[in-house]
């Protein structure tokens, strides 16, 4: 599997940890030597709400590794946090209920040696 | 001075070549030079692209031909947003006086060596796609996908459209490595790979190399085939194009490509609107980036490029033949040089069966997502 680099950072046990830029207040995902937008350097960090909604998706039939293999069909959407950044995970709902703006909650789920952010409808989070 | 393509070289197009990806470069590049009616030792410079050193280096080409130097080479890490930008390049060396005869090339044993479609792009943005199982070039392109269809009002109909109008095309061209025609109803039932991609809608990976030769004008007048003029080329990368080739978590609108952005400078520079394009050959990975493509360019309005493929206008008696040899959906992999390679004879007329009756003016283009690059050639006189 490839090298988890920054995401283990990120997400940690239940959290998901922004960068906030401390000049325009924008919030990034992948940590980053300066704003994406606007190119300054101080960041405050701060933890995601872990709402958000559905940006796009797709519904993966065939999986790239064997790791994977096993889960499909699956999700992998790009969810827009309510902090205003997006994020790529894996939505644990049924294809065909998946819509475009579907709201959507954060779950964790503990795999050996990191945690993976997944998301849920909102109506179904726990 | 005006720098103009002058000939194009290809070797077999397979599934396993059994050769080398330096064997197979070398028989393109001396195909191209010998099309265009130059000697090898005409060629002061090449130019190329590769991803995760899939390729061999300009170096590596310019001994195999044994030429006795190079007055300028590049070697582009990057993918199908290579081939109109690296034109550009050698169309740069060529008006500024740095290089005469630029080789562009292509190659890779794309199918029976590395694959793209199973590769894992190095850097920043790696560890946010591939633990979590979005590995593959094709869940990107079709993550912008499923945004563009919902947004401009395209659904599956659209898609089947492109990729039964360019296996069509496909039909009758001996390079192309799926010659059988789909029907729509034989793609909608295709299961999907990758929802809403099924496996016609995903280009097919070869083995295979093409080059180009790119000279100036006045040059190529003097050679075996009339000049395609290199009109105008442009590059554009977006804002926040990502930290690798595959990081698109900070582009804003998955229904924009860069096609949308180098529009107005790649028609401006070349004295041309997209109403004077007779032939176009879009970038075609995957199905949806013609439609992309289609309007990013304005050949089409915003949610458009379905119903003018359906309408039949991108056929041969349509109104802009396009991707006429079959596409990267059908004739193969090649990153795009092979897009470039079929435009070149398209406008110089040599597209055979499939020849544009109109081709006085054709735009290219290179790339999917967030950067990419473009090219219009137009007819120039022998």
């Amino acid at each position: 599997m490839t090298d988890l680099g920054d995401y283990r950072h990120v997400v940690d046990r239940d959290r998901v940890r922004l960068e906030r830029c401390d000049a325009c207040g924008r919030h990034r995902v992948e940590p980053m030597p300066s704003c994406p937008w606007c190119g300054s350097t101080p960041t405050t960090a701060v933890d995601a709400a872990g709402t958000g909604r559905v940006y796009s998706w797709v519904t993966v039939h065939r999986a790239l590794d064997d790791a994977h293999a096993v889960d499909v069909p699956y999700t992998i959407a790009t969810v827009e946090l309510d902090e205003g950044c997006r994020v790529f995970a894996r939505l644990d709902a049924p294809p065909a209920t998946v819509t475009a703006d579907l709201a959507v909650a954060a779950t964790f789920l503990d795999h050996d040696g990191w945690t993976e952010l997944r998301f849920v409808p909102a109506e179904v989070a726990p | 001075m005006t720098a103009a393509v002058a000939g194009v070289g290809y070797s077999p197009f397979s599934r396993e070549s059994g050769r080398t990806v330096l064997s197979l470069a070398r028989e393109a590049c001396l195909g191209a030079i010998d099309d265009a009616g130059l000697a090898v030792t005409d060629v002061d410079a090449i130019v190329s692209f590769s991803l995760n050193h899939d390729s061999v280096p300009c170096q590596a080409v310019a001994t195999a031909l044994a030429l006795p130097g190079l007055r300028f080479a590049a070697d582009l890490d990057l993918g199908g947003q290579a081939p109109c930008h690296l034109v550009g390049l050698a169309a740069m060396a060529v008006e500024t006086g740095r290089a005469r005869n630029v080789l562009v090339f292509r190659a890779l044993n794309g199918r029976s060596g590395a694959r793209v479609g199973a590769m894992e792009f190095a850097g920043g943005g790696a560890p946010f796609r591939y633990p979590i199982g979005y590995g593959a070039y094709s869940m990107y392109v079709a993550m912008w996908a499923r945004r563009f269809l919902l947004e401009t009002g395209h659904d599956a109909e659209d898609l089947a459209a492109v990729v039964v109008a360019q296996r069509e095309y496909a039909a009758a061209n001996e390079r192309a490595l799926r010659r059988r025609t789909v029907t729509r109803d034989e793609y909608l039932a295709e299961p999907y790979v990758v929802e809403p991609f099924r496996a016609s809608d995903c280009t097919v990976e070869v083995d295979g190399a093409c080059a180009v030769v790119v000279t100036s004008e006045e040059r190529a007048r003097d050679l075996r085939h009339r000049p395609a003029v290199v009109a105008s080329t442009a590059y554009r990368a977006g804002p926040r194009p990502g930290l690798d080739i595959g990081d698109h978590l900070l582009w804003d609108d998955y229904t924009r490509n860069y096609t949308s952005f180098l529009r107005e400078e790649l028609f401006a520079r070349a004295g041309l609107t997209p109403a004077d394009v007779q032939v176009a050959q879009i970038y075609d990975c995957f199905s949806s980036t013609v439609l992309m493509g289609l309007e990013g360019l304005g050949l089409c309005e915003r949610g458009g490029a379905g119903a003018f493929v359906r309408s039949g206008a991108t056929a041969l008696d349509g109104r802009m033949p396009m991707n006429t040899h079959g596409g990267l959906l059908a004739e193969g992999y090649l990153h795009g040089m092979n897009t470039v390679t079929e435009a070149v004879l398209q406008v110089q007329g040599r597209g055979g069966t499939r020849q544009a009756p109109h081709h006085e003016v054709a735009v290219v283009t290179s790339g999917a997502l967030m950067d990419g690059s473009a090219m219009v050639l137009t007819r120039g006189n022998s």
